[in-house]
């Protein structure tokens, strides 16, 4: 499959339905597949072997997507937040290729050889004026879609490489095509360089469900076009989910037509997801997760489970509220010890995964095995039930002694303390122990706690071996835009004070 | 024939076209209204549907042989059936995600 096909699908099956943007005025899906195919006599016309974007969301995100699947070459959306100097580091690794950018671009990076850069209003033209020839490169399932860079904490920013039939896999056998109402509307607020985003474009043009943009997140602008536009459904990060309360709490917006909100990308606090459901009764929740290596959602915490964990005095189903769900019906999932051996159901290992939608691919490289697992570089356990519970990365899993801990189990039981908002716990080095456990916690305005109040907390719930050494109190932790804590930061500056 | 995936083909007896999703290793004889399947690209020779053969296809819906590791997709519908050989093909049902996207 191709993504181009499921574009046409859509255009041939319900063209004259909005597809992104404004209920009168938005561009139809026969209007999207027209200005794909412009896109690809655009590209075809300079040779160019990516085509590439440099601005926040609107629909050009899906004229791109779609049109560098006509043109015959990979689409790459890239971090308009990036530092001036790796942003064009970045570019000049897409050459030759044609950017489509934010106005600012251009001054910010200067001149690049073999890019072309084009700012957004002067590409509309030209793709309005265009001469459409009708001859398309030849399309193959096996061909790259989209060159995601990822963050890249060190080193060189990898370029993960997403197939057509990676992603059309999980749309066709996860979404039924023209399964949308009439009115069904999702706003999406992650950006065009997550695979989140790229996601919801695809499942959107699938489905038929209209796709209203914010060009950036605030919460104000989130609630606000929300209710002006009808919105439905709608995905978000945990930080952003914790801002939406806040307004929704304070009467600022009671959001009377959303029905799903799914939310993942970062670990989800119990409470707020307590708040969001008490909040917000008539919402289906849904919590996602899943890669960029794996086309987005692996796994899926259902409204149903919600519902059922919130209501329910067993600790085993009262705890799924803190798990990622079951993995799709279409996967292979398996938790391994670090031989790559399954482990025991509830033991903790390395998620791995096997399925059509995996690619686990960089430009350069494929970290699949030649049976089709993929390891995930994750770390979790799966229940008896099936229920996948996600602990972090295995590179933040801290050593002490000969002890192996995960930081998010302390984390989790910071949080539940009433005074802690946030928390986050890290490794530092330690002469003794190798690594000794600290914490920078986030308390709630009205509340006070001590670091020993705290210490005695984590002592009393898991043990002192866990106990953090060292809690600090701070204003805030630092997140990315896209909902990820920065971990790195926040061991950098707990070594700096304790290391 | 021999199947690829991404291949698109057209039904002769009616309006069905197909996406190859997933495509067994051998040639196989699909049908479509009791009658060849052919590419999309190729000369069509327009035959009878046959009574036998006409339950109809539903654009974007998956049929399929699990066993023979076959998979297509309607891209668009038509009055005919889906066979390899007189076998009718199974419509794949769809467990669509509680939308996470």
């Amino acid at each position: 499959m191709h993504l181009t096909t499921l574009l046409e699908m859509a255009g041939e099956g319900f063209g004259e339905r909005v597809a992104f943007g404004t209920r009168d005025g938005g561009l139809t899906y026969a209007d999207l597949l027209d200005r794909a195919r412009r896109v690809a006599a655009v590209a075809n016309r300079r040779g160019v072997e990516r085509i590439g974007l440099v601005d926040v969301n609107s629909d050009v995100v899906p004229t791109l997507l779609f049109g560098a699947g006509f043109a015959g070459v990979p689409f790459v959306p890239v971090n308009y937040r990036l530092a001036d100097e790796q942003l064009a580091s970045i570019l000049a690794r897409t050459a030759p290729s044609l950017m489509v950018v934010a106005d600012e671009v251009p001054a910010r990076v200067g001149a690049i050889e073999g890019v072309e850069l084009i700012e957004r209003s002067a590409f509309l033209e030209e793709l309005a004026s265009v001469e459409v020839t009708g001859r398309t490169p030849e399309r193959s399932p096996d061909d790259i879609a989209i060159l995601l860079f990822t963050s890249g904490t060190t080193g060189e920013p990898k370029a993960a490489v997403l197939r057509h039939r990676h992603l059309a896999s999980y749309v066709i056998t996860t979404v039924d095509f023209m399964g949308a109402a009439e009115d069904d509307a999702a706003l999406v607020s992650v950006p065009p360089y997550h695979v989140a985003g790229v996601s919801a474009v695809l499942t959107g043009v699938y489905a038929g469900r209209r796709v209203v943009y914010l060009p950036s997140f605030t919460a104000d602008d989130w609630v606000r076009t929300a209710d002006s536009e009808a919105v439905t459904q709608a995905m978000v990060v945990p930080t952003m989910l914790g801002r939406v309360l806040d307004l929704v709490e304070a009467g600022d917006g009671r959001l009377p037509h959303l029905r799903h909100l799914s939310y993942g990308g970062g670990r989800m606090p119990v409470p707020v997801l307590e708040r969001a459901l008490s909040l917000l009764p008539h919402v289906d929740f849904v919590n996602a997760y899943g890669l960029t290596e794996t086309s987005s959602t692996i796994s899926v915490l259902g409204p149903d489970d919600h519902r059922a964990a919130i209501a329910s005095d067993d600790p085993g189903v009262r705890r799924r509220l803190g798990s990622v769900g079951r993995p799709l019906p279409t996967l292979d999932v398996e938790i391994r010890d670090a031989e790559g051996v399954p482990v025991e159901p509830g033991a903790p290992g390395e998620i791995w995964v096997r399925g059509e939608q995996v690619a686990g691919e960089y430009l350069g490289r494929s970290d699949v095995m030649v049976d089709g697992w993929f390891p995930t570089n994750d770390c979790g356990s799966l229940d008896s039930d099936g229920y996948l519970y996600l602990e972090g990365r295995l590179d933040d899993v801290i050593v002490r002694g000969a002890e192996n801990m995960s930081p998010g189990e302390i984390e989790d039981v910071l949080v539940a303390h009433e005074a802690v908002t946030d928390a986050c716990v890290v490794g530092v080095p330690d002469t003794e122990w190798g690594e000794q456990v600290v914490a920078a916690v986030v308390l709630d305005p009205g509340r006070t706690a001590s670091e020993e109040d705290l210490q005695a907390w984590v002592r009393d719930h898991l043990r002192s071996s866990k106990t953090p050494a060292h809690i600090a109190i701070r204003p805030e932790l630092p997140y990315s835009e896209t909902g990820k804590l920065l971990r790195r930061v926040v061991k950098g500056d707990l070594a700096s004070e304790f290391g | 024939m021999q199947l690829k995936p991404g291949a698109r083909l057209v039904s002769q007896a009616c309006q069905t076209q197909v996406v190859v999703v997933r495509a067994p290793e051998g040639p196989v004889d699909l049908r479509c209204g009791g009658h060849p399947m052919v590419a999309a690209d190729a000369e069509v020779a327009p035959a009878e549907l046959s009574a036998d053969h006409s339950s109809g296809t539903q654009l974007g819906k998956r049929y399929g042989d699990d066993e023979i590791g076959l998979q297509l997709l309607c891209t668009r519908p038509g009055a005919g059936s889906l066979s390899i050989g007189d076998t009718i093909l199974a419509r794949a049902e769809a467990k669509p995600l509680p939308s996470s996207d």
